[in-house]
């Protein structure tokens, strides 16, 4: 089973991305998801939303499994496949599947080491040291996160010492530069400032081609720019899915509606 | 309005007197505790200044620094000179004078030469111990932190482990003497006849046999880093804890297994915390006088650890001196006298100055690590 991770994009022709069935997972006796089924397809950017604690982290803590790292969280019901795989089946080796999903963080967090060491950090994990390879990786990464150009001088400094939107497209960089197929965004820009919440956002527009994102937030507006399909969640429950121009200008349930124009939430 | 008598004091406040009473109390027993630190250290430092520092040139004295260990000997000359002699010096000065008679000649053991032998096992002692209990103790801490899920069985064994920095000193050297001295297994071919245990290995004559170290500074560094080992656990785990989960995360999500996320953004950046409170266990392996007194340390030795070894492997099992042993021994084992003092004050003096260092190190070492480390 492992080695169909291992297949290049070329040879997956399916057009999802990541499938949940059924999914209910629970944080010791609290059931944080309930039945969730999504078909997320490739490609495409899509945005969870919902009020706090409505399981939409949770649920993209999933999909990389980055939930094994709590204890007591388990799966009830239900599977998530990415590429016909079941990741949560045994064989899975769950360091292969997060260089396939990569995820960027809330809290912009990178490593008090140099800029390119942040960036060359994942392609050095898999034991990659030829450093023409990582001058490759590192100059492409950042280039990609439209960062390149602000700090192609000064690579070897603290990474720390970037303001808060380089250091979270910093994390994109980071992210990218192991060629992950999924991009998990978990409120990448809860943080920043509208402008660097701008560029962040350009960034996705950009990328979307090359990845598959998945982006969780509280701003209604950014979900309404960024993402082409949208998920409203509340209590754990899946309310709606749909394309987001349907959702934001004429969603079928009342509940969405009442949270998208900010009655309750 | 305000009416003004709220405000305006009339005569002495309520409780004035006691308010009085309970600061000078409080402050006096203060400077009380701060006086017996000024008295001990000035007494020290007066009666042990001349045995280390003197007035010429490099202004300390080296000898006593780095001579070794003799028996001092007094007498009075022909002429009615007063001579002090370190045993090697006295046998020189019989030999240039013979013939010549000796008045009043007193030896005072362990009071002449210097203090190098102790200083030197000390140091020993004191490595030997950090290295085994630094590769021990971090060892639990990172599974403590990293690896080790929370459950009331974890609990119990880091309450364990912060008991065991509760128990005595003494306590961990007869532990140290029955287990690294008389029982931990050796490999030889000539078992001691008091084995606990003998397995033969089948090959040649070699066999297990479960017969100790005897006293050595193996059994010397094993039992001292028992000793430090909750505090290098306790201080260690606390230092990965610091590090931000972020980092873990970040790791991980990037695709490095949990021992790579260990090692390259967990302990590097926990690595200061680690070494300060590592160095403050150090203070305390070289301060400690019980653990060694049965499992490493003797009173006398002529030669250095490392002089007159076949393999150099053999400094592991042989005998060291320790200064504070070497304190205990000048202070309990021999006749008090003016001849004794500098010896006794030197010594003293030379492990409070040790012990300072490295204390002030590690605190200037945290001081900067912390300025240097922020995230």
């Amino acid at each position: 089973m492992n080695d169909h991770q291992e297949k290049p994009m070329e040879s997956r022709t399916s057009a999802t991305a990541v499938d949940i069935r059924n999914l209910s997972f629970n944080y010791g006796s609290t059931q944080a998801l309930k039945n969730i089924g999504l078909n997320l397809k490739r490609n495409e950017v899509t945005a969870f939303i919902g009020p706090s604690g409505c399981g939409k982290s949770t649920l993209l803590r999933c999909i990389n499994r980055m939930n094994d790292e709590i204890a007591g969280t388990r799966i009830t019901q239900g599977e998530i496949l990415i590429d016909d795989i079941n990741i949560y089946d045994r064989s899975v080796d769950v360091v292969k599947l997060r260089r396939q999903v990569g995820m960027v963080f809330q809290k912009s967090n990178p490593f008090p080491s140099s800029i390119y060491d942040n960036v060359a950090y994942g392609l050095r994990m898999r034991g990659e040291r030829d450093s023409a390879v990582l001058d490759q990786s590192v100059q492409e990464s950042l280039e990609s996160a439209a960062l390149w150009d602000e700090v192609k001088d000064r690579l070897q400094e603290s990474a720390l010492g970037l303001s808060g939107g380089q250091q979270q497209r910093l994390c994109i960089a980071r992210t990218i530069a192991v060629k992950p197929t999924i991009v998990l965004m978990d409120e990448p820009c809860s943080a920043l400032d509208p402008i660097a919440t701008a560029k962040v956002e350009d960034l996705i527009w950009k990328l979307k081609h090359d990845y598959t994102f998945i982006i969780v937030t509280h701003n209604m507006h950014q979900a309404a720019r960024v993402s082409d399909k949208t998920a409203f969640f509340y209590m754990g429950e899946l309310v709606e899915f749909s394309d987001t121009s349907r959702m934001f200008s004429n969603p079928s349930v009342k509940k969405t509606e009442e949270y998208i124009t900010g009655r309750f939430g | 309005m305000i009416d003004p008598d709220i405000l305006i004091r009339k005569g002495m406040p309520k409780g004035y007197f006691k308010d009085i009473f309970v600061r000078i109390s409080l402050g006096s027993v203060t400077y009380l505790i701060l006086l017996i630190a000024v008295m001990l250290f000035a007494k020290i430092v007066i009666d042990g200044a001349p045995a280390i520092f003197s007035s010429k040139f490099p202004f300390v004295d080296m000898e006593f620094l780095t001579a070794k260990n003799e028996t001092l000997h007094v007498f009075d000359d022909a002429e009615g000179t007063r001579h002090k002699l370190p045993a090697s010096k006295y046998n020189e000065y019989l030999k240039a004078h013979p013939g010549d008679t000796i008045y009043n000649e007193k030896t005072f053991s362990y009071s002449g030469g210097g203090i190098a032998g102790p200083i030197a096992g000390t140091a020993l002692l004191t490595l030997g111990a950090i290295m085994l209990a630094l590769f021990f103790g971090v060892s639990a801490a990172i599974y403590l932190a990293e690896y080790a899920k929370q459950s009331p069985f974890i609990h119990m064994v880091r309450l364990a482990i912060l008991n065991l920095a509760g128990i005595p000193s003494i306590v961990f050297g007869l532990f140290g003497f029955s287990v690294f001295v008389l029982a931990v297994p050796v490999i030889t071919n000539m078992p001691s006849d008091r084995s606990l245990l003998v397995v033969p290995l089948l090959i040649n004559d070699f066999c297990l046999s479960f017969q100790g170290w005897n006293s050595s500074l193996m059994a010397g560094c094993a039992t001292l880093a028992c000793m430090i080992l909750p505090v290098i656990i306790t201080a260690s785990e606390e230092s990965l804890r610091a590090v931000p989960q972020g980092f873990r995360d970040a790791s991980l999500a990037m695709g490095a297994t949990r021992w790579q996320t260990i090692r390259k953004c967990v302990l590097p950046y926990s690595l200061p915390g680690i070494l300060t409170s590592s160095l403050l266990a150090i203070t305390r392996v070289a301060g400690e006088t019980a653990p060694i007194m049965f499992t490493a340390a003797v009173a006398a030795k002529d030669d250095f650890p490392w002089e007159g070894l076949k393999n150099p492997l053999d400094i592991l099992s042989s005998q060291v001196q320790a200064l504070p042993y070497h304190i205990y021994t000048l202070a309990a084992r021999i006749p008090n006298s003016e001849y004794t003092q500098r010896a006794q004050y030197g010594s003293v003096l030379v492990f409070l100055i040790l012990v300072a260092v490295l204390s002030f190190g590690s605190m200037i070492l945290r001081a900067k690590l912390r300025a240097k480390l922020k995230w």
